[in-house]
């Protein structure tokens, strides 16, 4: 199986997704890293606001604009640094404030938007409108053309589907049914400013109040000059999300669940029809050498080599707790790429240090920059 | 002891826990948001609190607000849906689902019969619930509100002592619990309004209303549960009791040990070879646990409580009762 490198050759485009947890901010920053080192120009997006990228590329802040990362902090790690690496953390809501500024026909329709109370709801909150917001800034700075690759860090989402369907969702919400329905002359807008209101309105502005409705109806107003502009837009999205230049990884842990959501998010993604690249299963327990009967023979040899039996009782102990765990990995694994119909699940091993800086990147590019003997050997090394 | 064996008592005594671990004291409010990052173990640690609840005789519910099922998945339970479930002795799980909250909140609204079955077959009203940004939050805590009433609205409704929410990870934890508040300030008037504010009320009661912070003792973890307490007194304004510092992993070696071992590191016997350097992982991972721990408890303003990692494959329900039993 390939290493991340050789997934990555000639893509313009990386989306790192999985759910929450599995490490996907550090395996985005540490490929970006490592496909920068050969020489590519590339900048890694991030759109969690917990600061986690910037916090392990060493940097003290990110914000929406792409910022360099000092090509001295990479040698201090014995990182050859051929390329460039850029980051940058999206800023949702500035994002979608530019979107609205650009698309708006005139300035009066932008101030009415920006200014409206459930746009500035939306814009901040509307679940999926991050997620679009990611999408937008990628495409933005794909058609800009200044990098060679970009990869992006997805979103954390309470469920890996909410990610891929939040474009859509969105667009839905804005062009979509609920949105003619405001839009027709005798539509609700006028409805909800004219007296001829219908029971069934009547009855949810008493549940509601009538100040949202109001300022939704305006809201789907402003917004009604711009729909074609999103429309378009998204369409171009969702085709260079297609593109045979994009590569989706997958990124998970080797528990149950994150497997079992890997599984469930690379059978969305084949429906889709978008371009699976491979598997990351992060902190793996590697297999040491297997314990045979019940450990016996270990405790006594332990023992005669530490000349203390209850030390070596505890080692033993230990060991076994391990091999249970890099059992049931292995397990979980196998499960995985039977599933994905693939041998390539790259693992990366659970490390003695918690990985949070630089150093630790380049600890895990030489996992996933290793073709799979060559990640054998590094982890039996190490094991 | 052996470590991973089968035969080993999965859980102490009652009275022995009862001397050594009293209970969480936040245990005595009405709500309890469980929250954190994603990964971090929030529903068993949720599950975990409402088995200690449940066992000290509460009558106690778990909710679940992402309709993952998760909880159930522990109790090895079939969905439970939109049900009060009765998963142990004393306590029911039940996944809040929002469409479902929001048509028991009209159902409550309005008396009149015929005017609900208009609202529900008017697309109109699909489309606007659907088109309100937040309200499919907003009806899932006034779900979660309406489950910590004695006076259950819901007839023939359960009471309980305690409601556990397995809130959503943080991020998106912050704006699910600010929804009333912002609900408020834009509808100004009727009943959607009025229920915001008690809604909002409630949630920043401190006497009734608590958080759990989950973290893990790694370096990232660390500064985002810090930013989170902050983030929920300041912004939310509710109550942070406790942060839990979840797997963490046992001291089996000291430093000398570890010295001792390291000679065996390079030893020729294969399989003692990678014991000893189990061992030293073991010994390297758990120090520097214990120096994110002491970062934890300099950089947060709760009482900060440890669990143990748990040596299992997977985690089912005895792994929780294991958690509860720890749970101070």
């Amino acid at each position: 199986m390939s290493s991340v490198g050789d997934i990555l050759d000639g893509k313009s485009i990386c989306i790192c997704a999985g759910s929450g947890g599995v490490g996907k901010t550090t395996t985005s920053a540490a490929i970006a890293t490592g496909m920068a080192a050969r020489g590519l120009r590339v900048c890694v997006l991030t759109i969690d606001p917990a600061k986690r990228l910037a916090d392990s590329l060493g940097l003290r802040e990110l914000g929406n604009e792409a910022e360099q990362v000092d090509p001295k902090l990479f040698e201090r790690h014995g990182i050859e640094m051929k390329g460039e690496l850029w980051a940058m953390m999206l800023d949702a809501k500035a994002t979608f404030d530019d979107l609205v500024a650009r698309q708006a026909p005139d300035e009066e329709s932008r101030d009415r938007v920006l200014g409206n109370r459930i746009y500035q709801q939306i814009s901040n909150a509307l679940a999926g409108s991050q997620e679009y917001m990611a999408m937008e800034k990628l495409f933005e700075l794909h058609t800009e053309g200044r990098f060679d690759l970009l990869v992006l860090d997805t979103p954390p989402t309470r469920n890996a589907l909410d990610f891929l369907d939040a474009p859509r969702r969105l667009t839905q919400f804005i062009e979509g049914r609920s949105l003619r329905v405001f839009m027709r002359p005798t539509g609700l807008a006028a409805r909800v400013a004219g007296r001829g209101a219908s029971v069934a309105l009547s009855v949810f502005k008493r549940i509601v109040g009538f100040d949202l409705l109001a300022d939704l109806a305006e809201f789907f107003n402003a917004f009604s000059g711009m729909v074609d502009g999103f429309q378009a837009r998204a369409k171009r999205v969702n085709g260079l999300l297609a593109d045979r230049r994009t590569c989706f990884l997958v990124v998970c842990g080797p528990q149950g669940e994150p497997i079992d959501e890997a599984v469930y998010f690379h059978r969305k993604l084949v429906e889709a029809k978008l371009p699976f690249g491979g598997v990351i299963v992060n902190k793996v327990h590697y297999p040491a050498e297997r314990l045979r009967g019940d450990g016996g023979d270990l405790r006594a040899a332990l023992a005669a080599k530490l000349g203390d039996e209850e030390l070596a009782g505890r080692v033993a102990e230990n060991f076994a707790d391990y091999q249970a765990l890099s059992e049931r990995d292995a397990r979980n694994i196998e499960h995985l790429a039977a599933e994905l119909r693939t041998k390539g699940v790259i693992q990366v091993p659970y490390l003695d240090e918690d990985v949070h800086d630089l150093g630790g990147l380049a600890e895990i590019n030489r996992y996933l920059f290793a073709s799979s003997e060559e990640r054998i050997e590094i982890a039996a090394g190490r094991a | 002891m052996r470590g991973y064996s089968h035969d080993r008592p999965l859980f102490l005594p009652v009275a022995k826990i009862a001397r050594n671990c009293p209970i969480p004291d936040f245990l005595d409010k009405r709500l309890v948001f469980v929250t954190g990052k994603g990964g971090v173990g929030k529903t068993t640690v949720a599950v975990a609190l409402g088995l200690r609840a449940a066992e000290e005789g509460k009558r106690t519910i778990v909710c679940e607000v992402s309709s993952q099922e998760n909880a159930s998945r522990i109790f090895d339970h079939t969905e439970v849906g939109f049900h009060e479930v009765e998963m142990a002795e004393n306590l029911w799980s039940i996944s809040i689902d929002p469409d479902e909250s929001m048509r028991e909140y009209v159902l409550l609204q309005l008396k009149v019969r015929a005017m609900r079955d208009l609202l529900f077959r008017s697309r109109i009203f699909s489309y606007l619930a659907a088109a309100t940004p937040g309200l499919k939050e907003l009806v899932t805590i006034g779900k979660i509100w309406e489950l910590a009433q004695l006076d259950r609205k819901v007839k023939r409704g359960r009471k309980y002592d305690l409601v556990i929410v397995d809130a959503p990870a943080t991020g998106h934890g912050i704006g699910f619990l600010q929804t009333p508040r912002t609900f408020a300030s834009i509808a100004r008037v009727g009943p959607i309004h009025a229920q915001a504010q008690t809604l909002d009320r409630f949630i920043t009661d401190h006497d009734h209303t608590g958080t759990a912070i989950v973290a893990l003792p790694e370096e990232m973890p660390v500064n985002e549960s810090a930013a989170l307490e902050r983030d929920l007194r300041s912004e939310v304004g509710v109550a942070v009791d406790r942060v839990y510092l979840n797997g963490l992993y046992p001291e089996r070696f000291s430093k000398e040990e570890a010295e001792r071992l390291a000679e065996l590191a390079g030893t020729e016997n294969g399989l003692a070879r990678a014991a000893a350097r189990a061992a030293l992982s073991e010994q390297s991972r758990a120090r520097s646990q214990r120096a994110q721990l002491s970062r934890l408890r300099r950089r947060v303003e709760a009482p900060v409580k440890t669990l143990p990692f748990l040596f299992e494959p997977d985690l089912g329900v005895e792994a929780a009762r294991q958690l509860s039993r720890k749970l101070h």
